[in-house]
């Protein structure tokens, strides 16, 4: 809008009514505000996700504790693997792909500003939707209670017999809603990317963000869509007497289980790969080198896509079914392994021979790539059907995929917010708040999910909200939980940090880490309108061709 | 302040992208083609599987007429396009027309199958696994025709005012690909509910 | 064992106090998947050392070099500001790295797949024991088809001699939502789904009782469905079939206590053979004063927890489908010596 005055390096926006500037960032368009409120909201519902996990695991301190109710703890127990898939991790990563893509690519918005308003609002009311259900979802247990049936739902368990009231369907509704969102999004980052790139720009020239927003908004495309089928199934069977997921009108409580992980498998790529793309432009610009096999990066990226489309049933080892089919998933499970190592070499051959500083960015990916490792291997250990038989549904399970999504997403997202934080603010966040964080976060990742492992191991299963004393799993929770209060100290230093340096933090200039991407050619932070004049590249890296005018990449690529 | 490193303007190549319009909307079909094939999938998982009630080969009439209608459709809104592009606006109103008609007689006819099937057969949802399947199969196919419709009845008026112009080409193909979306599922639909499944 | 086996071996027993199946092959109370006492666990337990020790070999070698390229190419503090040689790849080196993660791949898979095939395709042999468990929110209903034997939550099975081995056949079928029979040291789990039929076997080496729970998601007390297998010796498992199918012992002593079983709403879900009490619903009463605990293992079956459990179930497992039972002092008092008849 014109009303806002262009900044201008060091400039000071004047003052203006609240009630104006509330106004103009719900109407907004600008990929860079949208993006914002997708993270913004997106770390209010980490914020009350982690509550929710922390109450579960006070409740799993020690045996037959007394702190909720099963039915309380049920209720956390969905609440936050749900709120952290579909109201954290979706919407950040769809915030910080937002802000950045257009940036990136040299563009000045995305394709379809207004439908990226829309797409953020609907998810925004997908979630508040979701925590209406507190007070609006009447149930088995009387009036306001969450959905309690886990995040992935189960059939028949999510039948009317079985659960009465409205809460499974806050549960159906608002991730149905939210999905419009996704999908919305999903249309935006393919159309931005593929038909607003600057000049010169060619598909092989634009950076590693922009090709793995690409390979993650086709996975969103492909993958969202049959849970929004499965959803609309299952409310039809709730309210319309169908009979899709119906054991007793000879419905298959199985084929829930397929459409789900047919979403939720690849669900979990689609969350990774932007993370992916956050190392890979952090690791080079602290490495001081380009990123190692370029080609080879893009090319995984887009095999691990399609690869997760076909591994789905991995979820099911347990389900029984025939031995073949049980080897074609342990088979593609592995097989999708192979792509994703061969980006940690890279990401290793990077570094190799380069000039490693270990600021706070890189200190996370640093983190991320030994955790992501581990997490990896232990995939490896589920992927085998009959381990997986003994590991399946179990504590180790729990510890695999928080591995992945701690240790690897949330890392890095750590990680870009440190990085990127100087262009948006304008400020450069404190350094030693920044290790700080690090150091007692990773104390608190390692102590609960390593140790988390165990339990698995010796028979605990997951969604439990108590256990047997005796059973040798007592130690092993205690100290889980106390894991989780580093775990906290450390994201209230991160807040803190942000807040402190974003307010008082030195000025960080335009491009404070020598990088070569296109968005530190602009202020920090940029201009509502991105670039003064539309970027033309030659390269992958069209700041180090401006730095280095003797030895420009363009020459070697 | 961006200073790009420029190449001398003789030598450089033309610039071409992809439309936007274009690639959003092949993007939305290849979303909206998952959410079908999940339920074609269900549909024919659950062929034979019903306990009770009525079987398709005992109460499905195959619709012939409808399916010409909505498959001949495609044509005439290529050539409305086609029509627009060469800015033959009179021309277009008419095949866009047309295709409105044609549609709306597959709307209609949906309709009377599905009266006849609720108040003659007593097939609904809930019936047994091949109501549900088939109710909400043909059913979300249907609501997408809907969907064409009514923006086929606003270009219809945007037409009739006289406000539609050569530019607006590239708009209306991009709504035809949804609508020979539309019709391709319908083929798909056809063949599992009204051949394989019978 | 290699030394990839024994050195995951020694960590994972530092870990969790395992021992080597070789040494310790009884049932423990604690049920980890590293003391295998059945074949289809010994299958996987050598299996998960194999994949572990493949794992373990991978971590060290990429971690180090991981920490090696941190370590050797940190930026020192004399460092001249100048960038280092930009290599953009090799396409050697890549392939290097490609073929050694697919060789892996393919070992992986053959290793798994050759034990999918032998746990799921074992043959049963004619003598082996059928059991049909039948999961329920939050209970487990066992019945012995051939044997006329119908008991629930504690599962008793005959130890079986490698020599000549008496296996038991677990068809697993569910009367309301999904739910999963996991016992870690006799094998993997496997799922009790409605409207499908799944088979899991097993052959304990070794008498005792092995424990382990529900592994799905089933609903409120899905954490209180717990499991208990008691492998018995032969002679053992005979006399308590034995015991087992015989119909309910009747006493006059206890008419009163049967009056208000049988007049209140106990018999729209519990059994008791040999009397009017045939509801299905929960579970089979028959012999109830044979089993070691009550509520699927949530309570032990002494007198004070069963009357507690009838009286207010809620206080042992809340949420659990029994509903509290509105008796007077006495007519529990009549009902609890009623109970404690039924051996």
């Amino acid at each position: 809008m014109a009303t806002e005055s262009i900044a201008l390096g060091a400039a000071l926006p004047e003052r203006r009514p609240f009630t104006e500037v509330l106004h103009d960032w719900v109407v907004t368009v600008d990929h860079k505000k949208i993006g914002l409120m997708y993270i913004f909201y997106a770390l209010f519902f980490l914020v009350v996700a982690g509550l929710e996990a922390t109450i579960m695991r006070i409740q799993l301190i020690a045996p037959n504790m007394h702190f909720v109710s099963p039915q309380v703890f049920n209720r956390m127990m969905t609440m936050h693997g749900t709120t952290m898939i579909f109201f954290v991790a979706m919407p950040i990563l769809f915030g910080m792909g937002n802000y950045l893509v257009p940036l990136m690519i040299g563009a000045r918005d995305m394709a379809f500003p207004r439908l990226n308003a829309f797409s953020f609002w609907v998810s925004a009311f997908g979630g508040l939707l979701l925590y209406f259900s507190f007070i609006g979802g009447s149930g088995l247990y009387g009036a306001g209670n969450a959905p309690d049936v886990g995040w992935f739902a189960y059939a028949p368990l999510t039948a009317l017999p079985f659960s009465r009231g409205h809460s499974t369907d806050f549960w159906t509704i608002s991730i149905f809603v939210a999905g419009f969102g996704s999908i919305g999004t999903a249309i935006n980052f393919i159309a931005t990317i593929l038909c607003m790139r600057c000049k010169g720009m060619t598909l092989g020239k634009m950076p590693l963000l922009a090709w793995l927003n690409l390979t993650m908004g086709a996975l969103v495309i492909l993958a969202v869509s049959p849970l929004t089928a499965a959803q609309l199934m299952l409310l039809l069977d709730r309210y319309l007497g169908a009979h899709f997921f119906d054991t007793q009108a000879g419905g298959s409580a199985v084929i829930w289980m397929h459409f789900f992980w047919i979403f939720g498998h690849p669900e979990v790529y689609v969350l990774i790969i932007p993370c992916f793309a956050f190392v890979s432009e952090i690791v080079p610009v602290f490495s001081r080198k380009p990123i190692f096999g370029y080609p080879v990066m893009v090319g995984a990226s887009v095999c691990i896509a399609f690869v997760s489309l076909g591994v789905w049933a991995h979820h099911m080892f347990t389900v029984g079914m025939n031995p073949y089919a049980n080897s074609f998933f342990v088979f593609s499970t592995l097989v999708v392994a192979i792509p994703t190592g061969i980006k940690i070499f890279n990401w290793i051959g990077t570094m190799w021979g380069g000039k490693i500083s270990f600021k706070a960015p890189m200190l996370f990916c640093l983190g991320f790539l030994f955790q992501f490792l581990v997490a990896g291997l232990t995939g490896i250990m589920l992927a085998s059907a009959p381990f997986d038989w003994q590991l399946g549904n179990s504590y180790f399970v729990v510890a695999h995929f928080h591995y992945v999504i701690v240790g690897g997403i949330l890392f890095t997202i750590f990680a870009a917010f440190y990085y990127w934080f100087p262009k948006v603010t304008g400020h450069m966040y404190s350094e030693a708040l920044a290790r700080l964080h690090f150091v007692l976060f990773l104390i608190g990742f390692h102590l609960t999910f390593d140790l988390m492992h165990i339990p698995g191991l010796l028979g605990m299963p997951r969604r439990i909200y108590t256990y047997e004393a005796g059973r040798g799993w007592d130690i092993w929770n205690f100290l889980i939980t106390v894991g989780v209060f580093f775990q906290i100290a450390g994201v209230l230093v991160f807040v803190s940090n942000l807040v402190w340096s974003k307010l008082k933090g030195p000025a960080a200039g335009n491009d404070p880490w020598d990088a070569w991407t296109l968005e530190w050619t602009t202020t920090s932070p940029p201009p509502h309108y991105n670039f003064a004049a539309e970027p033309v590249v030659r390269s992958r890296r069209p700041l180090w061709d401006l730095k280095h005018p003797e030895d420009p990449d363009w020459k070697y690529e | 302040m961006s200073e790009s490193h420029t190449i001398a303007q003789t030598m450089e190549p033309e610039w071409v992208l992809p439309s936007r319009g274009t690639v959003g909307m092949v993007s939305l079909i290849a979303a909206e083609s998952a959410i079908f094939m999940i339920f074609v999938v269900a549909y024919i998982f659950y062929i034979g599987k019903s306990i009770s009630g009525p079987t398709p080969a005992q109460v499905l009439e195959t619709p012939i007429f409808a399916s010409i209608c909505l498959l001949s459709s495609s044509l005439t809104i290529h050539f409305a396009v086609a029509a627009l592009r060469k800015n033959q606006t009179r021309t277009f109103a008419l095949w866009w027309f047309v295709t409105l008609a044609l549609g709306t007689i597959f709307i209609a006819e949906t309709a009377r199958e599905w009266i006849h099937l609720i108040y003659q057969e007593g097939l609904t949802i809930s019936t047994n696994l091949f109501g549900t399947t088939y109710y909400s199969l043909v059913g979300l196919h249907a609501f997408h025709v809907t969907f064409g419709l009514a923006v086929l009845l606003l270009g219809m008026i945007f037409a009739l005012l006289g406000k539609v112009r050569e530019h607006h080409a590239e708009r209306a193909e991009v709504f035809s690909l949804y609508w020979h979306f539309v019709d391709g599922v319908w083929v798909v639909v056809f063949t599992v509910v009204y051949i394989v499944g019978r | 064992m290699t030394l990839g086996e024994i050195t995951v071996w020694s960590a994972v027993h530092a870990a969790t106090g395992a021992a080597s199946p070789a040494l310790l092959v009884g049932p423990s109370a604690v049920p980890s998947i590293f003391r295998p006492a059945s074949t289809p666990a010994d299958s996987v337990y050598t299996l998960s050392i194999f994949v572990l020790a493949i794992c373990g070999a991978i971590f060290l070698v990429v971690a180090a070099l991981l920490a090696y390229s941190i370590v050797r190419f940190r930026r020192r503090a004399d460092d001249d500001g100048r960038e280092p040689p930009q290599v953009y790849g090799s396409n050697q080196v890549e392939l290097a790295w490609t073929v050694t993660p697919v060789l892996i791949v393919l070992i992986l898979f053959f290793a798994a797949a050759r034990v999918i095939h032998a746990i799921q395709q074992a043959p049963q042999p004619p003598d082996a024991i059928q059991v049909t468990a039948i999961g329920h929110q939050f209970w487990w209903e066992y019945r012995y088809p051939k044997l006329g034997v119908v008991t629930a939550n504690e599962l008793h099975v005959p130890v079986s001699d490698p020599a000549h081995p008496t296996p038991t056949f677990l068809t697993l079928l569910s009367a309301d939502t999904d739910h999963s029979f996991w016992v870690p040291q006799l094998a993997g789990k496997t799922d009790l789904i409605p409207n499908r039929i799944n088979q899991m076997w097993i052959d304990p080496h070794a008498t005792g009782l092995y424990v382990g729970q529900c592994a799905q998601y089933c609903g409120v007390q899905h954490a209180k469905m717990l499991l208990r297998v008691y492998v018995d010796t032969r002679e053992q498992f005979d006399k308590w079939i034995a015991g087992q199918a015989k119909p309910a012992i009747v006493s006059d002593a206890v008419s009163e206590g049967r009056r208000i079983f049988e007049t209140t709403s106990c018999v729209n879900c519990h059994s008791v053979a040999g009397t009017i009490a045939n509801g299905r619903f929960g579970p089979d009463l028959t012999h109830l004063m044979s089993r070691d605990t009550i509520a699927s293992g949530a309570a032990p079956n002494t007198p004070a927890e069963l009357r507690l459990w009838i009286h207010d179930p809620d206080a042992i497992k809340p949420g659990s489908l029994m509903p509290p039972m509105m008796l007077t002092d006495k007519e529990l008092d009549a009902l609890m010596a009623y109970m404690e008849s039924l051996r």
